[in-house]
């Protein structure tokens, strides 16, 4: 079973690099990618839609399209998450542990809670001791990672970058947190509820935008046709839709991927994880 | 004389492909991925591709690395082949 599938492995490998032989060589000037498509793009791209950066350019307004079904496959990869894998089940077991003597106490009865406080802490099956140094480090670096996230987010339009990698790393920094301290920290500041809302609101953003841009009288996603709403000088007003669109997919991306991430490592309890 | 940087990391990139899938150890695999994923962003910014650089560091090297190890934090850790 093994050779065979090491010999399906080596012919389709085979004929993928058979394939590329006939790609054009990288660079190619001659090349039907760069023949018409490609100059149109960077002769007009920042005539008409005055932003320097022509990929933002051609993801979020010239096939703004693409850019709206990629950001609403994003929402239902998180939603295919929550679906298979989030277990409603109360947990049986409550762990507390004494924090000035750590005596551990283990409540089997579910409907009995102890107070969580200076005194007792609510702690997974398995009691990890916080380690000082990491914990400051990550409480140190998580506001300068969001921080950078929202300009990557912002600076979208002049360097690269975009929603898509701002909200990616919007949400680490979030999983980050929960690795750092645990699980629970994570869904006590971030609760379930306000990251569905956000995974929804970032896609609502976006089709919103659109729509209003054909309710203004244009066709769906024509920025410029928001400029009645925006004072500002109407050359510029692609640019401000586009931070718009961005703005939505940053926010369905950074609530999509903390979804997955507490949903995996808790196995859908949401209560204990990494 | 023209430094061939791409075809370095080319080669760090197959090897670390082939180790991949050769690696008993699912975290170690894991760990693999997260170099597979920052040479190929290395191999993107030198072509020129700086956004797709970008997406492959934060989304390939950063956030997958982290679910898998969540995955395998909670399955098993080593493979049955």
């Amino acid at each position: 079973m093994k050779l065979l599938g090491f010999i399906i492995v080596c012919l389709v490998g085979g004929f993928l690099l058979y394939g590329t032989g006939e790609l054009p060589d990288w660079g190619d000037p001659q090349s039907p990618a760069s023949l018409h498509l490609s100059n149109d793009y960077i002769e007009h791209a920042v005539d008409e839609t005055q932003v320097p950066n022509l990929v933002t350019a051609v993801l979020a307004d010239y096939r703004g399209f693409d850019t709206m079904f990629e950001t609403a496959v994003v929402f239902c990869a998180g939603l295919a998450c929550f679906l298979l894998l989030r277990d409603f089940r109360p947990r049986k077991d409550h762990y507390y542990r004494h924090v000035p003597t750590g005596v551990v106490l283990h409540l089997k009865d579910s409907s009995k809670h102890l107070a969580v406080g200076n005194e007792f802490e609510d702690m997974d099956k398995e009691w990890v001791p916080s380690d000082i140094v990491i914990k400051t480090v990550c409480r140190m670096l998580i506001p300068f990672i969001q921080i950078y996230a929202l300009y990557v987010v912002a600076h979208g339009d002049f360097s690269p970058g975009g929603g898509f990698q701002g909200g990616v790393i919007f949400g680490s920094s979030l999983i980050l947190l929960a690795i750092s301290y645990n699980l629970k920290t994570l869904v006590k500041r971030v609760s379930e509820k306000f990251l569905s809302i956000f995974a929804a609101l970032g896609v609502l953003i976006y089709v919103g935008i659109g729509a209003i841009a054909m309710l203004l009288g244009g066709n769906f996603l024509d920025y410029s046709k928001l400029a009645p709403l925006i004072p500002i000088d109407p050359g510029h007003i692609r640019a401000i839709g586009m931070l718009g669109v961005e703005i939505g997919v940053g926010i369905t991306v950074m609530a999509v991927m903390v979804i997955i991430y507490i949903n995996i490592v808790s196995e859908g309890r949401h209560e204990e994880g990494l | 004389m023209h430094w061939p940087i791409d075809l370095i990391v080319l080669t760090f990139v197959i090897f670390t492909a082939i180790a991949a899938i050769s690696v008993k150890d699912l975290l170690g695999t894991a760990i693999l991925f997260g170099a597979y994923s920052f040479l190929m962003c290395l191999l993107w910014a030198v072509m020129g591709a700086v956004d797709v650089a970008f997406t492959e560091a934060s989304v390939g090297a950063g956030v997958s690395t982290v679910f898998f190890v969540a995955a395998v934090f909670r399955t098993s850790r080593r493979t049955k082949d």
